[in-house]
């Protein structure tokens, strides 16, 4: 189920901590780019969390969640750009909350049309719907701009405070100030009675009916919610970027939330702002470094469907219990000895990958490559046997190591069982 | 005489050309505890699922209280006061114990699509939690996932949220099946218990639990009912006694 | 306009039955285990990449024989070792993992052969006119198309209607929780279907690769399209699926040649009417340029109105 359970008090601890962090930042880190980043950053947290309303919550896999993330950012520009043109009292500072009701609105809008159905049903009328939108998008260049998309000027409007959201430190402390008063609202939307219905109606559909509920109703309005956050955080795009394009809505943007999201942990409450940070980081390190970066992330993904379906998160959680009862050390040696053996594996794979894409894709640049920190020629024979030897290696080395793991985890859990009464 | 709890009036239900429930017409007065009986595949749980709003019937009519709730959704049902537990256990897997019952009070205490207050903290519906898991005997296992909970507590916690609601008619399918003989007793006594002032409609196989607890008890065979009665006219019947016979073993 | 009618009955009509060569496999598997597999698209995609790559090395013949088999093989692992996994937890698991999978094919292909298409060609044996439809001349490969495409489908049917392994299928479709029951290995049926499937996919892509572009975009484009065939014609249907295919197939090559807008219509009842904004976005845009939505409406109002689709005989 949603919700905090790393211990009662611990668990809000660790949620002023990071409000604490995240407002201190940019003190931390004072550079021009990281401050890019963390706003980026910060939007994706919201934008994650709504996902997972549908998701985590509601047991709803939708494919086309950026529509109300981009139709709602397109809505926040035309607003800026009005509030612009006719002098309209309103201060941009609540643009995101006018960006949430027209995603609310949208959501009711296509929400009906798919809330009736759930499971797979509701994932190909997601898609149907995203690529319609998305398609839509191009046609209708009145409001979206075509190829180009809408550009806006954030500085507009009445100052509220003195604050004009012209220094980007500004726009951090609104996506800050936004983002936690939406992650506290969507936390508590979970334990309304609503959210607790819409988590019945995920596990038992058919038992809800027997209990008074409308699943199609409990599954419609929690769509809305979702929805109104996924406006949020585009309204705070909107702001932050000055500028949407058909992709902020396009079925990609909706795949890489719903990646994000389902890594993080679509099964506890924070998973989505874990996935989220992880997520953009591995973007923003990798992205520059290598272009195979999003097979990368597919992988990532893959391996988490199959071995993690509970996410980082749900890993965290699987290691709070000896952590208590301080047996976690127990691990550490499998755990070092599966890490070696994983990694030696790991850069055997990397390097066959990235040298592949050098021969397909770069070979323009020559047949050298900067593999870690070491020159490779990628027409040598030599090297390509010896990444192939790396990678067989590690994986045999993995496949041996691996068990360890599983054999710490069987002592600590008997411990565990013996320690309970 | 006074309005009956719930009127079956010619109640049919085919799928495809195959007729299961075949014309069944039955009242039963507020109050009663009344068993339906039968050998395997006489209908009784798709009888109960006409009734509760699960399938729509082909023909005839469901009144409870007088009012005609035919064909409507099963939300739309239990709204007016009939609730049902399932023969297979029917839950919230993910949720725990006091949620699942929590989750079953929402509605009838009134809060509905409510997302304004806290769940837990509404004093009127944990105060109806707590007097569900005590009487169930479920106290002790409150925070436990109701996915992970044994078989006999699974189906204590499916009569507790059939009966959480407060719904005045209970629908039971098979409350005691798969029971040993100790929690077959306890359950008895649980649903002896929970159903004070309710009006009860159960299916049963366990012939003791059947004469133990029933005031009246319906044979379905075939789709149709062919006697209706106390525990001895039932016993006394010819025709139970012929249909039972041709299938000896199935009852047991 | 006769000749550009029957030119495109019959394209629609090719187009039609590559579009049930790789529905069949879809519904399929879809009808029976339940799995909408959205790397299906993908497998075709592959199919199509891997004939040019074996075409251009060894030759057509063997890319036409090698591509399926690899697909095939591909499929029927990934069964084994991704999809049962995941089963346990469900469809949505499920559908993760292979949007995942195609998802991965997607940045695969890309980084193996570029981001911009290969120019896969019709092989040169069959490169010559066939026949004179009216004026214009109908390439051969055109119908060596058709004609492998009718031959699939003939030999699904045979086989599914006559062997022991089809009675199995079949049975699977109408109940998929019973025949467990009766004693077959189930997991092997499947790991058999979704392996075909996958096959067949990649045949397609093999045989369709040349007369539509081989580029990294073909998959996401013919997804959509190929989730409407199943549901248009209702789950685990065969004469369903084919019947989809081919509506669609005529629908959107049909739509693609209609260049006329709303704003044609209008002017054509007489009236000069001139909207602003998106209205005039609407009025002006045409037929063909709505052929890329027409899939995706037609997948929406199905799954709204008729979820069963035409022959099913569940819901999806």
């Amino acid at each position: 189920m949603t919700s905090l359970s790393i211990g009662r008090h611990a668990g809000q601890i660790v949620w002023f901590l990071a409000i604490a962090l995240a407002l201190l930042l940019p003190e931390l880190i004072p550079s021009k780019t990281a401050l890019t980043k963390m706003c980026l950053i910060g939007i994706t947290i919201v934008f994650a969390l709504s996902y997972n309303i549908l998701l985590g919550q509601t047991g709803l896999l939708s494919f086309g969640h950026a529509v109300y993330f981009g139709l709602s950012g397109f809505a926040a520009i035309h607003l800026i750009n009005l509030i612009g043109r006719h002098q309209l009292p309103i201060p941009v500072l609540i643009v995101p909350l006018f960006a949430g009701l027209a995603g609310a609105a949208f959501g009711l809008l296509f929400g009906i049309l798919s809330t009736r159905r759930h499971g797979t049903a509701f994932a190909m009328i997601s898609l149907a719907i995203a690529e319609l939108v998305a398609a839509s998008s191009l046609i209708l260049e009145s409001f979206f701009g075509g190829e180009s998309g809408v550009t806006t000027d954030r500085s507009v409007g009445p100052t509220l405070f003195g604050i004009d959201l012209v220094p980007q430190i500004q726009v951090y402390y609104l996506i800050v100030g936004w983002g936690v008063l939406s992650a506290i609202t969507m936390y508590a939307f979970t334990r309304t009675p609503l959210g607790r219905m819409a988590t019945a109606v995920r596990d038992n559909p058919e038992r809800a009916e027997f209990i008074g509920y409308s699943p199609q109703i409990v599954r419609l309005l929690s769509f809305i919610v979702s929805a109104f956050f996924a406006g949020v955080a585009g309204g705070l795009a909107a702001i932050n970027y000055e500028i949407m394009t058909a992709t902020n809505l396009s079925t990609a943007a909706s795949g890489s939330v719903l990646i994000m999201t389902y890594i993080g942990g679509a099964s506890f409450f924070y998973g989505p702002v874990i996935g989220a940070i992880v997520i953009s980081l591995i973007q923003l390190s990798l992205s520059d470094v290598t272009p195979a970066w999003l097979l990368y992330l597919g992988l990532l993904f893959v391996i988490t469907v199959l071995f993690a379906p509970t996410g980082i998160a749900g890993l965290i959680e699987r290691h709070l219990p000896p952590l208590r009862a301080r047996v976690l050390h127990h691990l550490i040696p499998s755990y070092l000895l599966s890490a070696a053996a994983g990694s030696v594996f790991a850069v055997g794979a990397i390097a066959l990958l990235e040298m592949n894409y050098h021969v397909t894709l770069n070979a323009h640049e020559g047949p050298l490559l900067r593999l870690f920190w070491i020159q490779v020629d990628t027409t040598q024979p030599l090297a390509w046997g010896v990444a192939i030897l790396v990678t067989v290696c590690g994986f045999f080395l993995f496949r041996r190591t691996w068990p360890l793991v599983g054999g710490a985890w069987n002592e600590i859990d008997s411990r565990l069982r013996k320690a309970a009464p | 005489m006074k309005e009956p709890a719930l009127a079956l009036t010619d109640l049919r239900k085919d799928f495809g050309k195959t007729s299961i429930i075949r014309g069944v017409s039955l009242s039963v007065v507020a109050g009663e505890r009344h068993a339906i009986i039968g050998p395997n595949g006489a209908g009784k749980s798709t009888l109960f699922h006409l009734i509760s709003g699960r399938f729509p019937p082909s023909g005839g009519t469901v009144a409870l209280h007088g009012h005609d709730i035919t064909g409507l959704k099963p939300s739309a049902i239990n709204r007016r006061g009939l609730s049902r537990s399932f023969q297979v256990s029917n839950l919230f897997p993910r949720l725990s114990v006091s949620e699942n019952i929590r989750c079953a009070l929402l509605w009838s205490t009134g809060y509905r699509y409510c997302f304004w207050r806290w769940a837990d903290r509404l004093s009127d519906v944990s105060a109806k939690v707590e007097d569900v898991l005590t009487r169930t005997g479920l106290s002790g296992r409150r925070d436990v996932l109701a996915g992970v909970l044994s078989y006999a507590d699974q189906r204590a916690l499916e009569i507790g949220i059939a009966i959480a609601g407060g719904a005045d008619v209970v629908l039971l399918d098979e409350p005691t099946a798969g029971m040993s003989h100790s929690e077959t007793r306890r359950t008895i006594d649980l649903i002896r218990e929970v159903t004070i002032g309710k009006t009860l409609v159960m299916v049963e196989h366990d012939m003791g639990v059947v004469f133990d607890l029933a005031d009246r008890i319906s044979v379905l065979v075939y789709g149709e009912i062919i006697a209706t009665g106390t525990a001895s006219e039932i016993r006394a019947s010819k025709a139970v006694q012929d249909a039972y016979l041709g299938t000896a073993g199935t009852a047991h | 306009m006769l000749e550009q009618l029957a030119i495109s009955t019959l394209n629609g009509i090719i187009y039609g039955m590559l579009l049930f060569m790789l529905a069949s496999g879809l519904t399929l598997i879809f009808g029976m285990m339940g799995v909408l597999n959205l790397a299906h698209a993908s497998m075709y995609m592959l199919g199509a990449y891997l004939g040019y790559q074996i075409s251009k090395t060894i030759g057509f013949l063997p890319a036409l024989i090698l591509g399926p088999l690899a697909l095939g093989l591909g499929g029927a692992l990934l069964e084994r070792y991704g999809l049962r996994r995941v089963h346990q937890h469900g469809h949505v698991s499920e559908l993760l993992f292979t949007f995942g999978v195609a998802f991965m094919i997607q940045e695969a292909v890309q980084m193996i052969w570029g981001r911009i298409g290969v120019p896969y060609r019709v092989p040169p044996e069959l490169d010559f006119p066939l026949f004179r439809l009216f004026d214009t001349p109908y390439p051969a490969y055109r119908i060596f198309v058709l004609v492998l495409a009718v031959a699939i489908f003939v030999g699904l049917f045979a086989i599914l209607s006559r062997s022991r392994i089809g009675l199995v299928i079949r049975a699977a479709l109408t109940h998929p929780n019973m025949v467990g029951m009766l004693g077959h290995n189930v997991p092997q049926v499947f790991m058999l279907v979704f392996g075909v499937g996958a096959g067949l996919a990649g045949l397609a892509g093999v045989i369709g690769g040349p007369i539509f572009v081989t580029s990294p975009n073909m998959a996401g484009a013919l997804g959509a399209i190929l989730f409407t065939v199943v549901v248009i014609g209702g789950l685990g249907s065969l004469p369903g699926a084919l019947l989809a295919s081919l509506l669609i197939g005529l629908v959107q090559t049909f739509a693609v040649v209609m260049d006329v807008s709303l704003d044609d219509f209008i002017k054509a009842i007489g009236v000069d009417a001139k909207a602003g904004n998106i209205l005039g976005d609407i009025q002006h845009t045409t037929i063909a340029q709505i052929a890329p939505i027409l899939p995706y409406l037609m997948l929406l109002v199905m799954l709204v109105v008729r979820p069963r689709g035409l022959f099913g005989s569940r819901d999806v």
